[in-house]
């Protein structure tokens, strides 16, 4: 039996983190094999090696019985592996065909790109998968669960044999993830081999033939999937039982923290992006906001902190209208942002720990003395954090860049919580952090709803949504289009809600949609 | 404490690498003209020890120290004011046309002449500022087309108004009283050296040093430093932050041309006390490299103008010994620059490999 894909003690160190150690992997021909594993297990350092992006440090490699050394990701594609990354990497404004054939693309005399026979190939291609897609669509006319499509045409398209996915259905919604698996079906049924990985256990049970555990670098487990739930795998992976995120009985009070009324919020092309939205959040009470991505909700958090212009409409904190306040105003008045992207808007990552701690409160005590900031209250504050939010760090005068994602985080919760905030807005809080942290993230959310502050809370992961929340309003093209019980909702059920079906089914959501 | 202490030692190992390299490079070039170049430093070393080219030195360095100032303030925020140049040059004349009309008691005239150098600085720079925040322009391209505008135009337009009588063969404005004149700081130095022959060390020597303190505390220290730091680490999150990101590059620029109107000070205050064309240009592009060179901080940025300052100052006498061509100091001064500009990504590389190593040590140590 000729395996696709083994890895024969594969070992991978980065300074003072050993990724991968001694791991193994062996992946047969014409199977689905998920590798799963929590962040920073070493999942993706793997696929990195296995795709030539990084070398290993030790151990044998061997693609259909042969050894191989890739030196680059050409040569791994040469090999017949293509690699679907987590985050679809797309030109938005050129078409599924060009997108499909950019770097590799079939030229006739002169250099010039024989548009004609790249179309057939490509049809030919998706009909032979399954995977229907029209070549002369503009990418970012697509959905995300097309462009991913378009991803594994992309690869397919170069003549792959062996997929690798890291982590697909990270971005769908639960329908799209059974399109996704359907036609992974398919692509095994034509003969690929597919390895995917994911952590998302119940998903994994649902596609993989066979599945290898990886904890903390190295290889705990290679099980089928017919032979275990998904208790065993979360034992596996993390050796105990997975936290959930429920909350307990209702703190919810009837004091008001934040209220919108009527807030539109228009984009470049005056086109509103934040549709007439209603929202009131009370003490005590978190309200989640289910969405797809992309439905407004990141304008929905700009006009809340004041980095988005609303154009019509009022905001009200604990009473008093912030709707013309600016950005520091409303800071200063308490209302904190854990935002969705750390690195991007949360972090200045060069800078040391206490500064990040002081960023968004740098006006304020203990960070500011009047003019001046106070150096050695900031420090001491951020120790505080540290020990209170158990954040691993050798001092606060480090570098932001040099923590851990769930570190990082842990210090982004710390610093809006102690700020005494009035509405904390959580967009993703426990986004590619490992389920340590996760644990931890959750269990500061539900003590400070305990304490009367008010949370919005904004996530792709449904469980964690219908968990923690009070409330869930679901937001569709920049309207709140239906509230729910957290009680009574499965995640399945809130996808259809996010993708607009059950409205037009059932017409069970209504428009006005507020927590009232 | 250990840890400090290494991180310093990396601090230092990036110029002085970059010196050493800088100066092993000059000397090949050195070699490869049939020059010797243990000779060539050595009268460079022993000549620029010399009392009244220490001085030399100094009143050459001032004015370099407020240019890389006034280019610091910008790259603390990541802006790229470029325009440093044009700054200077229209802020000294107009202060020189302000100076010489105006006639006021005492200190008042200087520090009149003074302040007008720096509003006439910050407005210049200020404009490239608004055109960035209000038209998009960037402030490269601004601060640039702005240099031509300052010197091309605004200058060599109305230079020509301001001759200083019939007796004056170059075209300049009018003397400025002796009331306007920045007091020198030779008694001070002969207190503790011997008499300066011929050669006066301006006052301006304490007006850069208190810039570098304002600067110090300003960007360092204050919170308007902080918002002006975040918004160049990180806009966005400056934005989240409370920052009001406009503002920020508005009053950024405003800094840095104030500093920038400075530069032209030394020339105008305590040597030639007009504007003529006996000034030296080229100050705000010798800045950029002092700023760079210096890593934007305040010590650091005052080492780069001493050290630039030195070898312009001391290299005249190759030409005198002839041991070399005086030219090599150019040489020299660019392959510094490009040296520390490599020397200091390395060494960031380095700390911050070693910063990731100490963190995921603690996390190791600490996890359950």
């Amino acid at each position: 039996m000729v395996l696709a894909i083994e890895l024969i003690d594969i070992t991978k160190r980065f300074p003072g983190v050993l990724a991968n150690d001694r791991v193994n992997l062996r992946v047969e021909l014409g199977e689905i094999h998920a590798i799963v594993g929590e962040n920073g297990a070493g999942k993706s350092t793997l696929m990195k090696i296995l795709y030539g992006m990084q070398p290993p440090d030790e151990g044998k490699m061997l693609v259909n019985g042969t050894e191989v050394d890739f030196k680059s990701p050409t040569e791994a594609i040469e090999a017949g592996i293509g690699m679907v990354h987590q985050h679809v990497m797309l030109a938005d404004n050129l078409t599924v065909l060009e997108n499909v054939i950019l770097g590799s693309e079939p030229t006739k005399s002169f250099g010039r790109i024989d548009f004609e026979s790249a179309a057939q190939h490509l049809r030919e291609v998706s009909h032979a998968y399954g995977l229907d897609i029209e070549p002369n669509d503009l990418v970012e006319t697509l959905e995300v669960g097309e462009r991913q499509r378009v991803e594994i045409i992309k690869v397919l398209f170069r003549g792959a044999k062996i997929l690798i996915l890291d982590e697909p259905t990270a971005v769908l919604v639960p329908q799209e993830v059974e399109q996704l698996h359907h036609n992974l079906r398919e692509l095994k049924a034509q003969g690929s081999t597919i390895l995917v990985i994911n952590h998302k256990l119940p998903e994994v049970l649902d596609i993989a033939d066979t599945i290898t555990v990886l904890r903390q670098g190295r290889t705990v487990g290679e099980v089928k999937a017919s032979d275990v739930t998904a208790g065993d795998l979360a034992e596996l992976m993390v050796g105990s039982e997975l936290p959930s995120p429920e909350t307990t009985e209702s703190t919810v009070t009837d004091d008001v923290a934040l209220s919108l009324r009527g807030v539109t919020v228009l984009n470049e092309e005056d086109r509103p992006v934040v549709d007439d939205v209603d929202l009131v959040i009370h003490r005590g009470e978190i309200v989640g906001i289910a969405g797809v991505e992309g439905n407004g909700q990141g304008e929905l958090i700009g006009a809340i902190m004041g980095t988005e212009h609303v154009e019509t409409g009022t905001l009200e904190l604990m009473g008093q209208d912030i709707t013309k306040w600016s950005v520091r105003q409303r800071r200063e008045a308490g209302v904190g942002l854990v935002p969705q992207d750390r690195h991007e808007e949360g972090l200045l990552l060069t800078a040391p720990l206490w500064e990040n701690a002081a960023l968004g409160h740098q006006t304020q005590r203990p960070y500011a003395k009047g003019w001046w900031i106070d150096r050695a209250a900031s420090r001491a504050h951020t120790q505080t954090i540290r020990k209170r939010f158990g954040v691993k760090t050798p001092n606060v005068d480090v570098a932001a860049h040099a923590l851990s994602g769930g570190n990082q985080q842990k210090l982004i919760i710390g610093r809006e919580m102690t700020a005494d905030p009035k509405i904390l807005v959580l967009a993703h809080p426990t986004r590619g952090i490992d389920v340590g942290a996760q644990a931890s993230v959750w269990q500061k959310i539900r003590d400070a709803r305990a304490d009367g502050l008010a949370t919005m809370l904004i996530s792709a992961d449904l469980e964690e949504l219908i968990g923690l929340s009070d409330t869930i309003l679901v937001m569709l093209r920049g309207k709140l289009v239906a509230k729910l019980d957290p009680a009574n909702v499965t995640p399945r059920q809130l996808g259809s809600y996010m993708t607009g079906a059950a409205i037009e089914t059932d017409g069970n959501g209504s428009a006005d949609g507020g927590a009232e | 404490m250990n840890n400090r202490m290494r991180s310093a030692s990396l601090a230092l190992a990036a110029p002085l690498a970059s010196l050493l390299l800088a100066f092993l490079l000059s000397a090949l070039v050195l070699v490869l003209v049939g020059s010797n170049p243990l000779v060539a430093f050595g009268d460079m070393l022993e000549y620029g020890s010399r009392l009244e080219i220490v001085i030399d030195m100094l009143n050459r360095a001032t004015p370099l120290y407020l240019s890389g100032i006034a280019a610091a303030i910008g790259f603390r925020m990541n802006l790229f004011n470029i325009g440093v140049e044009g700054q200077y040059q229209l802020a000294m004349f107009v202060a020189a046309v302000v100076g010489g009309a105006l006639a006021l008691p005492g200190f008042l005239h200087l520090l009149l002449i003074l302040v007008v150098a720096m509003i006439v600085g910050g407005l210049w720079s200020g404009l490239a500022g608004l055109l960035k925040v209000t038209r998009g322009v960037n402030e490269v391209i601004g601060t640039i087309m702005l240099n031509f505008i300052a010197i091309g135009g605004i200058i060599a337009a109305l230079i020509g108004r301001f001759r200083d009588g019939e007796i004056s063969t170059n075209s300049g404005t009018k003397l400025i009283a002796e009331s306007g004149w920045m007091p020198n700081l030779n008694g001070f130095v002969e207190a503790f050296t011997r008499d300066i022959k011929g050669r006066q060390l301006s006052g301006m020597l304490v007006v850069a040093v208190l810039v570098g303190i304002a600067y110090h505390l300003t960007i360092n220290r204050s919170r308007f430093g902080f918002d002006l730091r975040a918004s160049g680490l990180n806009p966005m999150a400056a934005r989240s932050g409370g920052v009001p990101p406009k503002r920020m590059v508005v009053v950024a620029m405003v800094l840095s041309g104030a500093a920038a109107g400075l530069v032209g000070m030394v020339d105008l205050v305590s040597r030639y006390h007009r504007y003529d064309n006996n000034f030296s240009p080229g100050l705000g592009f010798a800045g950029i490299a002092v700023a760079l060179l210096g890593r934007h901080h305040p010590v650091g940025v005052a080492f780069a103008a001493l050290l630039f300052a030195f070898m312009d100052s001391s290299s005249s006498i190759l030409q005198v010994t002839g041991s070399a061509s005086p030219e090599i100091v150019i040489i020299m001064q660019g392959v510094i620059l490009l040296t520390a500009v490599i020397t200091y990504e390395y060494v960031n590389q380095i700390r911050q490999r070693e910063e990731t190593k100490m963190a995921a040590l603690a996390t190791a140590g600490g996890a359950a």
